[in-house]
């Protein structure tokens, strides 16, 4: 398991535990906790709460013969198999895997950087972002919240330092320029629940374009 | 007499529909599950026949699924509730829904008794805690859970005691990566 410094909120993580996260940003926390055992517990402790929750729930009285009808309908029940665990690779996690086997375009997007965006639904976008080593992201800032997490390679953000396994969260009032390590291309997953505001000309024209 | 439900063995009951296929001890488990699976998901926005419906899509899973239930990773309320979860975000959501990596089981078939019973013990005490928040705080917690909150929403910090029982997962975790490795 990787070493992780920086780790995603609680917020998020309840979230994904509540199951009402967008699909782009349970994709970022599923990647993330088949990286680290720790997140896993901790996503297991907000689990905890659920089953607390549906414990304590208002019991609400089932239809009249409902157990019957699940009894007979049980010798229909074929048992499910212990599914095959689907395998990451060594840079991609199997859930992430699992979206890029979809199909997978790389665009550029200006200075050497790639991006790839990843089909999801609902009111956030997820994309791969590949950013040769030393190469600052273009410049820009957000509404709403934007999760990176690092896949390959490192980037600093001001002093923080996000290698394989870290997230870094930015929000509203963040204005940042992250910088790719010089060494190995940086490769990340990122997710947003807003377009980003790019404040080079040549990216905001692209902006629309590229769907970031 | 009738048994307090905090006497049941739940995960004792699972682990018989596993090795066994009990339909006595699954039936015990959908009396007590069935209704709060139910009325789970009416608090979460179903309807009647849509919520009567997916509790016993929910413990159907259960009877199927019973071998990958883990009882050194999750108590039975727990694990019920991720699948109510799920079968939730299916049925009003119509959204797929990425999971983290499976976990290989080791090559003991057997979980370890002692560290089953310490999660539900944490797991126990965990819902005394919950049950003794302000009011207030744990109206806002129960919201998250039915789906309406928003993660923006979600305090920050949630004032929850989850040190324990994500101490108690992570042995889980770190034992099954020894017998993995």
């Amino acid at each position: 398991m990787t070493m992780i410094r920086h780790h995603l909120p609680d917020a998020l993580l309840m979230g994904y535990a509540a199951g009402t996260l967008p699909e782009a940003f349970n994709l970022v926390v599923a990647t993330h906790v088949s990286l680290s055992d720790e997140a896993r517990a901790r996503l297991g402790a907000f689990e905890a709460v659920g089953g607390s929750v549906i414990d304590d729930a208002d019991a609400a009285e089932m239809a009249s013969g409902s157990l019957d009808r699940m009894m007979a309908r049980l010798d229909m029940l074929p048992q499910a198999n212990a599914r095959a665990p689907l395998a990451g690779d060594a840079i991609y996690p199997a859930p992430l895997l699992d979206y890029m086997t979809r199909g997978l375009k790389w665009q550029s997007v200006g200075r050497g950087v790639k991006q790839a965006i990843l089909k999801t639904d609902g009111a956030a976008s997820a994309r791969l972002i590949r950013i040769p080593g030393g190469q600052a992201m273009p410049d820009h800032g957000h509404k709403g919240t934007e999760l990176t997490l690092v896949l390959q390679g490192a980037f600093m953000d001001g002093n923080r330092r996000y290698a394989r396994g870290d997230v870094d969260v930015a929000t509203e009032e963040t204005e940042h320029t992250p910088m790719a390590e010089a060494g190995v291309e940086c490769i990340c997953l990122a997710a947003s629940d807003a377009p980003l505001k790019f404040h080079g000309l040549l990216p905001r024209l692209a902006q629309p374009f590229f769907k970031i | 007499m009738a048994i307090g439900d905090e006497e049941v063995d739940w995960a004792a009951l699972v682990l018989r529909v596993r090795d066994h296929q009990d339909r006595a001890a699954f039936a015990v488990l959908f009396r007590h599950f069935a209704p709060r699976v139910k009325g789970f998901l009416m608090k979460s926005g179903a309807g009647d026949t849509l919520a009567e419906e997916c509790a016993q899509d929910v413990m159907a899973t259960l009877w199927q699924k019973a071998h990958l239930f883990d009882p050194t990773r999750a108590s039975v309320a727990t694990w019920v509730f991720t699948i109510a979860r799920n079968r939730r975000i299916d049925a009003l959501r119509k959204a797929r829904r990425p999971e983290p990596e499976d976990l290989p089981w080791g090559p003991e078939p057997e979980p370890d008794q002692d560290a089953a019973m310490a999660l539900q013990e944490d797991t126990m005490r965990l819902g005394k805690a919950l049950a003794q928040l302000p009011e207030k705080q744990r109206a806002l917690i129960e919201r998250a859970y039915y789906g309406d909150l928003s993660h923006s929403e979600i305090a920050e910090e949630t004032g929850l005691p989850l040190g324990t029982i994500k101490s108690r997962i992570r042995l889980a975790l770190d034992r099954l990566r020894h017998h993995m490795s």
